[in-house]
């Protein structure tokens, strides 16, 4: 049977993938966010999973406002990088997992979760910087992805209770798949961050690493936050950090923070990174 | 309180991007999003003003984009994802965008970046900030 191993939780600034795509990952502005993330490397790497299921969002490349799904699942063979408007950024292609992806869209929708069904997608750096912060840049990503795209771009994003139960039922379907396969899930973006308005720029360190401690300590009291404050505290933007809560509920009640990592600036946005590892 | 009328609207310099904006901007951010293309770009840069004829937006949101008024395109349904795309078109960062609608250099934003960002504090409710900040 197919098992979540672990959780990852990760900012996706751009900014990072450009830094790492032109050489400039040693340069003093970005080695601090890079030495954070060289740990969570040889963890992954030492773990060897078969699958990522990859929730993150798409930032008008995929998606435009024609239509705009809650959430929604991927299940194409592969995923090739998006021209965000400065050309693909000069990574692979991203393999998906059909098998998977079917059983799990399967199951979510029996489960009333209704996802909406992708056949086709352009990944963008949502989904490609985390899987460069933790995989590097090798040349085929070591395991295939299952795409989950939230929106968090046209107010409002689904509740963090409704992301922590989304995390819950991808769990079950999981552990109902036929196939022992080896799965983590990774939940990204955030974390504080305005990137419009007069009040560009909001940082709100104490606000993140509280939520970064109840991760662990108290997920059901993450799962109660408003949007409104996610947006007044960690900034308009921040409110991506609740896509983390589908990562949390897919894991056990009682998780091992292994590792941590948080670090201002990353361009415009604290960067926030953390594994749990069921016990 | 109906659905629509939130207490984000309180919380001052900041424009959520809900239902209203997403309704009063379709048209800006539609043609955002068409620069995703390069040949879109090329033609974008040759001449403005054609390209942006051929989508129905208003013409305040037509000279918001002219002018790269950046902030003005954000009040007229603009969403930040989207009209990063005028950015990227001219070779400017999000760093450059988010410092002109604050009022400052690319240098000075940064710099504040640095000194760990913009504190919440003084910066949660309207009724925090002097009457001309916004």
């Amino acid at each position: 049977m197919a098992k979540i191993l672990a959780g990852v939780g990760t900012s996706h600034v751009p900014a990072i993938g450009a830094a790492l795509d032109s050489g400039k990952a040693d340069e003093p502005y970005w080695q601090p966010v890079f030495a954070g993330y060289k740990k969570s490397k040889q963890w992954l790497k030492e773990l060897n999973p078969d699958v990522v299921i990859l929730v993150y969002n798409d930032h008008a490349n995929a998606f435009g406002l024609d239509v705009v799904p809650t959430f929604a699942l991927g299940i194409a063979d592969e995923y090739a990088p998006a021209d965000e408007g400065w050309g693909p950024r000069p990574v692979p292609v991203v393999k998906g997992h059909f098998e998977l992806a079917r059983h799990l869209g399967t199951s979510l929708i029996f489960a009333h979760f209704d996802m909406a069904i992708i056949n086709e997608m352009v990944v963008d750096h949502g989904l490609t910087v985390p899987l460069s912060l933790m995989c590097g840049q090798p040349q085929e990503w070591p395991f295939k992805v299952v795409p989950l795209c939230v929106n968090v771009v046209q107010y409002p994003p689904p509740t963090g209770a409704r992301c922590f139960e989304l995390g819950r039922a991808i769990r079950k379907a999981v552990e109902a798949y036929h196939e022992d396969l080896k799965v983590v899930v990774f939940g990204t973006g955030g974390m504080s961050h305005q990137l419009h308005g007069e009040r560009a720029g909001i940082i709100n360190r104490e606000w993140d690493n509280r939520f970064l401690d109840d991760l662990t300590a108290d997920p059901l009291r993450l799962t109660k936050i408003p949007h409104t404050e996610y947006i007044r505290e960690t900034g308009a933007e921040g409110v991506e950090t609740v896509m983390w809560l589908i990562m949390r509920g897919a894991l056990d009640d009682q998780v091992k923070e292994v590792h941590r990592h948080y670090h201002v600036p990353a361009s415009n946005t604290a960067l926030g990174h953390i594994i749990l590892e069921n016990v | 309180m109906t659905a629509g009328d939130h207490d984000y609207h309180d919380i001052p310099g900041t424009y959520v991007f809900d239902f209203d904006k997403s309704h009063q901007g379709f048209h800006l951010n539609m043609f955002c999003m068409s620069l995703l293309k390069p040949e879109n770009r090329e033609a974008f840069l040759a001449d403005e003003e054609a390209c942006l004829k051929r989508f129905p937006m208003t013409e305040a949101q037509r000279q918001a984009v002219l002018d790269r008024d950046w902030l003005g395109m954000i009040k007229l349904g603009g969403n930040i994802y989207y009209t990063a795309k005028i950015a990227a078109t001219d070779g400017k960062s999000f760093q450059y965008v988010a410092g002109k609608m604050c009022g400052m250099s690319q240098d000075e934003y940064a710099q504040m970046m640095l000194n760990g960002g913009r504190s919440p504090d003084g910066n949660r409710s309207k009724s925090e900030w002097q009457e001309g900040d916004q």
